[in-house]
């Protein structure tokens, strides 16, 4: 678990250590961490912080996966819907 | 139809937690092809995640070695299981692709979740579970220099304000809403668990005040200040993050789903009812660890431990383990007694909170609902992507409603492997 991970979030370049959560790097990345937008519009980032709520649900290399269960990788390719 | 992986196993574990990897552990000397599936990326569970910002006990990694000294165990982390469509099978999904799964015997050790219960400002980025911050710091999430409340109630307030500290934040509250007298005889009777009152020793907390509860949430963007009630004296504090515990839910859904009966555990909470050697209601089918109810790991531990053996028809060499077990049923008894929610924590929600955060349904829209079937038709309300699991559990607190067995897919899956589903029923149900 040493080094480095760079990957790309909503289009920006994201720095984490390695073996990092996505939710981990959503924060890295600005704010809160915010994955994506509610049904009426409100910002939510994650929550329960293993698996179970869903609010931190991003696309990472185009499959819906949530943040706080997926490890960084190299090149990895991450959308929030925010 | 598509063509589907099909694997099989002697033993299945579903949980790669303290039960599930002593299941694993004790049943393998048997020679049985055991596989273990975990939807979380490395085995350990909530308490030994895992990750750039955990720092894990000798325990933890005493039991992951364990786990790989056996050839015949097969760990499979980051994979969910999405349905039952056939006897002794599950259909099983990972990032990369879905299988189905067969078992002779199968170990149900699905822990527990956070019960997370609604307050106003819940929802603002920033507030997150007690457990589940813990989990987010330990899998990389830097919170260096921010000040955190944690709220709820039981000793995962203090773990967790441990865990902040360590990390580098600012723990300015933590608001247990027992009262002073339960904390202090809870903290009395560890005595008769002595491991546990070093733990509690060295996890004291100078900003620790009882009877107080979390009263809401403020912020535009993100929380920018909290309010709590200490008593009968409502006071506001700044802070970025705000951090809620209530206590744990048995993770029931995947027994459910097969038909394992449920019974009432310590606390009232509905978990998955076993005999004296962790066998559910149904024939090879095991539970244990917190599914069964709430209890910590060293439970955990010792109904894996059991389960394990007798799975593998080893019945002999799961008896000793049964004092070993009797002790730790007894803290989690106490645990409950002493940190039992009181009747303010239902009036945390104001008719405009939402209760369903999936599907934004607030609180006022419930109110006049029959029941859990009532929301959900009604008002949406369970219908998002958790599928219930957190407002199902919030509506049972707060309503009384108990959610129905949950129906397949367990957890949002990808079409391709709901595709194995499809044209199966015919061949199995036979």
């Amino acid at each position: 678990m040493s080094g480095q991970t760079l990957l790309h979030i909503d289009g920006h370049l994201v720095r984490v250590k390695a073996g990092s959560s996505v939710a981990a790097a959503l924060r890295v990345a600005g704010g809160m961490g915010v994955a994506r937008t509610s049904v009426t519009g409100q910002p939510r980032a994650p929550f329960c912080g293993m698996g179970v709520c869903q609010e931190c649900r991003v696309l990472i290399d185009g499959r819906r996966r949530l943040a706080c269960q997926a490890v960084c990788a190299e090149g990895m390719r991450v959308e929030t819907s925010g | 139809m598509t063509a589907m992986a099909l694997e099989h196993c002697d033993l299945l574990i579903v949980g790669a937690g303290p039960a599930g990897m002593a299941a694993a552990v004790a049943a393998a000397p048997s020679g049985a092809s055991i596989a273990v599936i975990d939807d979380n990326p490395a085995p350990g569970g909530q308490i030994w995640r895992d990750g750039p910002g955990a720092s894990l006990p000798v325990a933890a990694r005493t039991w992951r070695d364990a786990l790989e000294r056996h050839s015949n165990i097969r760990v499979c982390s980051g994979t969910r299981v999405v349905a039952a469509p056939a006897r002794n099978e599950l259909l099983l999904e990972d990032a990369e692709r879905g299988w189905r799964m067969q078992w002779n015997k199968l170990i149900l050790c699905t822990g527990a979740r956070e019960l997370l219960l609604p307050f106003p400002g819940w929802t603002l980025p920033g507030v997150t579970g007690a457990g589940g911050l813990q989990a987010l710091i330990k899998a990389g999430l830097p919170v260096e220099g921010e000040r955190i409340v944690v709220a709820g109630s039981g000793p995962l307030l203090l773990a967790a304000a441990a865990t902040v500290r360590a990390a580098g934040a600012k723990v300015v509250r933590v608001a247990e809403q027992a009262s002073f007298a339960a904390v202090a005889g809870f903290a009395a009777s560890l005595l008769r668990w002595p491991g546990k009152a070093i733990q509690a020793v060295t996890l004291a907390d100078g900003q620790y005040r009882t009877s107080s509860r979390i009263v809401s949430a403020h912020g535009g963007a993100q929380v920018e200040s909290v309010r709590l009630l200490q008593g009968d004296r409502e006071v506001e504090i700044a802070c970025e993050r705000v951090a809620c515990g209530f206590g744990l839910t048995p993770n029931t859904q995947l027994g459910r789903m097969l038909g394992c009966a449920l019974a009432t555990a310590d606390g009232g909470a509905q978990a998955l009812a076993v005999d004296a050697l962790q066998a559910t209601s149904l024939p090879g089918i095991y539970a244990a660890g917190e599914c069964t109810g709430f209890g910590g790991s060293e439970r955990a531990l010792v109904q894996g431990t059991i389960a394990g053996h007798a799975a593998v028809g080893n019945e002999r060499a799961a008896k000793p383990h049964e004092a070993e077990r009797a002790r730790w049923n007894a803290f989690a008894a106490r645990l409950h007694r002493s940190f039992a929610l009181g009747p303010a924590i239902r009036q945390m929600p104001q008719p405009g909170t939402l209760v369903c955060r999936c599907e934004d349904v607030p609180f006022s829209a419930l109110a006049d609902c029959s029941g859990w079937t009532d929301a959900k038709l009604h008002r949406r309300c369970g219908m998002g992507a958790c599928q219930g699991r957190v407002c199902g559990d919030a509506a049972q607190f707060l309503f009384g409603w108990t959610p129905p067995a949950p129906r397949p897919p367990l957890s949002p899956a990808r079409i391709a492997t709901l595709a194995g589903l499809a044209g199966h029923e015919d061949v199995d149900r036979q």
